[in-house]
């Protein structure tokens, strides 16, 4: 599979999967069966992750919440193509992969219960902290791959977005920086079609925001996002230029928030149901389990098997997260430099001791 | 001792962390083969290689979230945004991402950058190519500011900045780029950070100062001298974290304070100075904490920019209206 082969300025896009699960033999990824099964694994975790916490958030158990649910394949495709080594920015929807990365759920469910230790996330994963503001967070994968050049290591960074990002200067800048240090960089951009209300149409007049790693310089694929084995597929290739020194690819795969964007957000206010279940088929679990299927890899028993292991997993991790100690005062302090400077400890003895006399 | 004026005692400290340590590395616009539009990095590419001296894109936010992205991977970067005037674009990635990592990740990941930043007026330099925001900058969580004043101390608190495990913010006041020398010993220790410096001792009169006004002071101080006033004056150095024991040490002893900035009035550095003094040594304060200060305007242009920044002679003014409070 080349690249090349799918250039968006010509509307191609790259998809191994058809919504009715059958695989193009020429594009058929080399994948055990293990990984072709860990691939649903994977996704259906992510699912079921996604569907407690918006159970947790009504329950009030958890905070706002910004749900995954129809972009598992980007997410799940792109991050098994990586090795250990390889970084990870995440946005702030990347639930399936920082799964797949292997960050512990609890510490996921924490940070979204609203606790700062669930941000601290081991080096050792190479996986950043959830980044809120919009696009800001590309820089940083830039930054990372042109220190690993620099170094002359042959890791590659691997960095999420959605559509809404790339109308930020951040994302201009990002691109503009690593097209032209050539930098390791995969940037992963899910166009899930909305950013809030506003549609990608509004987003920005570009026929494929793909094309846009043209004006860098990069070349860009489109592929279609809701195919685990398209994302696999996009991301070992782009990985292949990255670790040659051919620099930077922009990947954006098509796919769909089936979801709001967050549990704050009512998108009955933006867009049809009629729209909702036309999509709906076309998620990427429903194709992958047809897929599976058909090569005797899944039956409903498989299923209901590795779903009570995620659930029990799933209970586990609640729990822990729930009985995790509330944040100590001294934490709003503490991590604040590597040495706390005296005004802080100044304001923190104070908070300490109008703590005690309560 | 080779005798350096501040632009050239910068190079020093650079150059000599730049053999220190293989993991700092300079990036921004025309730090390269230009060696910057002060002539601050002149020299360090030829040294030091184009893969370490990074001339960059023209992309303030571009610089900062690149150079915290280098930093997370535990290098050490140094970048330079050409004039503070054009810091904004930036903000976003400071505000948002710099000076809050090391508490975002729970400490696992720090940003070990400096950022440095040519600033202040009397240059006669074009819009923003004057402004004076480090107000703006104190103001934000889990960053430091420093400024210097002199060459030695600009070379010995870089070398202390680059060191740092946290983001630094390097304010240079390039009007004293190169009108002061100074001896400055090759392989000369860092300076700490946070640590005020007393420039002139003196039993009547607090001047607290940063960067160009300094000198300002200085100059005010010779006046005041001959009419009888012994001025004190403490260079802040580290702006954030301020050094609060050496200024409350000297205004108990002297029973006034001016503070002088050339950054906007309200809600300047001198209003929390102020309030740190009413705090700490209200009783034995003899008269009002005073500000002598730039105003709530747009930094005029270079034909107005003296009516704007202060200088000795409304120091010299404001210090005999305290001392005939």
């Amino acid at each position: 599979m080349e690249l090349a082969d799918y250039d968006p300025l010509q509307g191609k896009r790259l998809q191994v999967l058809d919504p009715e699960g059958n695989a193009d033999p020429a594009l058929l990824p080399a994948l055990d069966e293990e990984v072709l099964c860990l691939i649903f694994r994977r996704m259906l975790a992510a699912r079921l992750v996604d569907r407690t916490c918006l159970t947790l958030q009504r329950e009030g158990r958890m905070g706002t919440y910004p749900p995954v649910e129809g972009q598992e394949a980007c997410q799940v495709g792109s991050v098994l193509a990586l090795s250990e080594t390889d970084w990870i920015v995440p946005s702030f929807r990347e639930l399936a992969a920082a799964l797949v990365r292997g960050v512990p759920l609890e510490r996921i469910f924490l940070y979204w219960m609203g606790h700062e230790e669930g941000s601290r996330i081991p080096k050792s994963l190479r996986f950043l902290p959830v980044a809120i503001p919009v696009g800001t967070h590309i820089l940083h994968a830039t930054g990372l791959a042109m220190g690993i050049s620099y170094r002359r290591e042959k890791d590659a960074v691997l960095c999420f977005f959605g559509d809404g990002a790339t109308s930020e200067g951040d994302f201009h800048e990002a691109l503009t920086f690593a097209g032209v240090s050539k930098a390791p960089a995969i940037f992963f951009c899910q166009n899930n079609a909305w950013a809030i209300s506003v549609p990608r149409k509004a987003q920005c007049a570009a026929t494929a925001l793909a094309a846009k790693g043209v004006g860098y310089g990069i070349p860009g694929v489109q592929i279609d996002g809701n195919d685990p084995l398209a994302a696999y597929l996009a991301t070992e290739a782009a990985l292949r230029r990255a670790r040659a020194g051919e620099g930077p690819t922009l990947i954006e795969a098509i796919t769909y928030r089936l979801g709001p964007h967050t549990t704050s957000d009512d998108p009955g206010r933006y867009r049809s149901a009629e729209e909702v279940e036309r999509m709906r088929p076309l998620e990427p679990l429903v194709r992958y389990r047809l897929f599976l299927q058909g090569r005797g890899l899944w039956s409903e028993a498989w299923e209901a098997e590795i779903t009570a292991d995620i659930e029990k997993w799933i209970a586990e991790s609640i729990q822990k997260a729930e009985a995790f100690p509330d944040p100590a005062p001294e934490d709003i302090f503490d991590y604040m430099f590597a040495e706390l400077p005296p005004h802080l400890a100044r304001q923190k003895a104070s908070l300490l001791s109008s703590l005690q006399e309560e | 001792m080779p005798s350096l004026n501040l632009v050239e005692a910068i190079n020093l400290a650079l150059r000599e962390e730049l053999a220190r340590d293989p993991d700092v590395l300079l990036l921004g616009e025309d730090v390269g083969l230009e060696g910057g539009v002060f002539r601050v990095t002149e020299g360090l590419q030829q040294a030091f290689g184009a893969g370490r001296i990074i001339d960059t894109p023209l992309a303030e936010s571009g610089i900062v979230g690149v150079a915290l992205g280098l930093a997370l991977l535990g290098l050490r970067p140094v970048a330079e945004i050409q004039f503070m005037g054009f810091l904004p674009p930036a903000l976003d990635q400071i505000i948002s991402h710099v000076g809050r990592y090391r508490h975002r990740s729970r400490g696992v990941y720090s940003a070990p950058l400096v950022i440095r930043l040519p600033y202040g007026g009397g240059i006669h330099a074009p819009e923003h190519h004057s402004e004076s925001i480090e107000a703006m900058l104190v103001h934000t969580p889990g960053i430091k500011v420093v400024v210097p004043s002199s060459p030695a101390d600009a070379c010995g608190l870089l070398k202390s900045a680059i060191r740092d495990p946290d983001p630094v913010l390097f304010l240079e006041p390039k009007r004293i780029y190169r009108a002061v020398r100074e001896e400055v010993a090759e392989g000369m220790e860092p300076i700490p950070l946070g640590r005020a410096r007393q420039v002139r001792s003196g039993r009547d009169l607090t001047v607290i100062a940063w960067g160009a006004m300094v000198r300002e002071a200085q100059k005010a101080a010779e006046t005041l001298a001959a009419e009888g006033v012994e001025t004190e004056i403490i260079d802040l150095r580290t702006l954030s974290p301020l050094d609060t024991g050496a200024i409350l040490a000297s205004v108990r002893r002297t029973g006034r304070c001016l503070v002088v900035h050339e950054a906007a009035r309200t809600a300047g550095l001198g209003a929390e100075i102020s309030a740190l003094v009413m705090e700490g040594a209200l009783l034995q304060l003899k008269s009002p904490v005073a500000r002598i200060t730039g105003f709530d305007t747009v930094m005029p242009l270079p034909r107005g920019e003296h009516f704007y920044l202060p200088d000795a002679g409304r120091i010299v003014r404001a210090a005999r209206e305290i001392m005939s409070f």
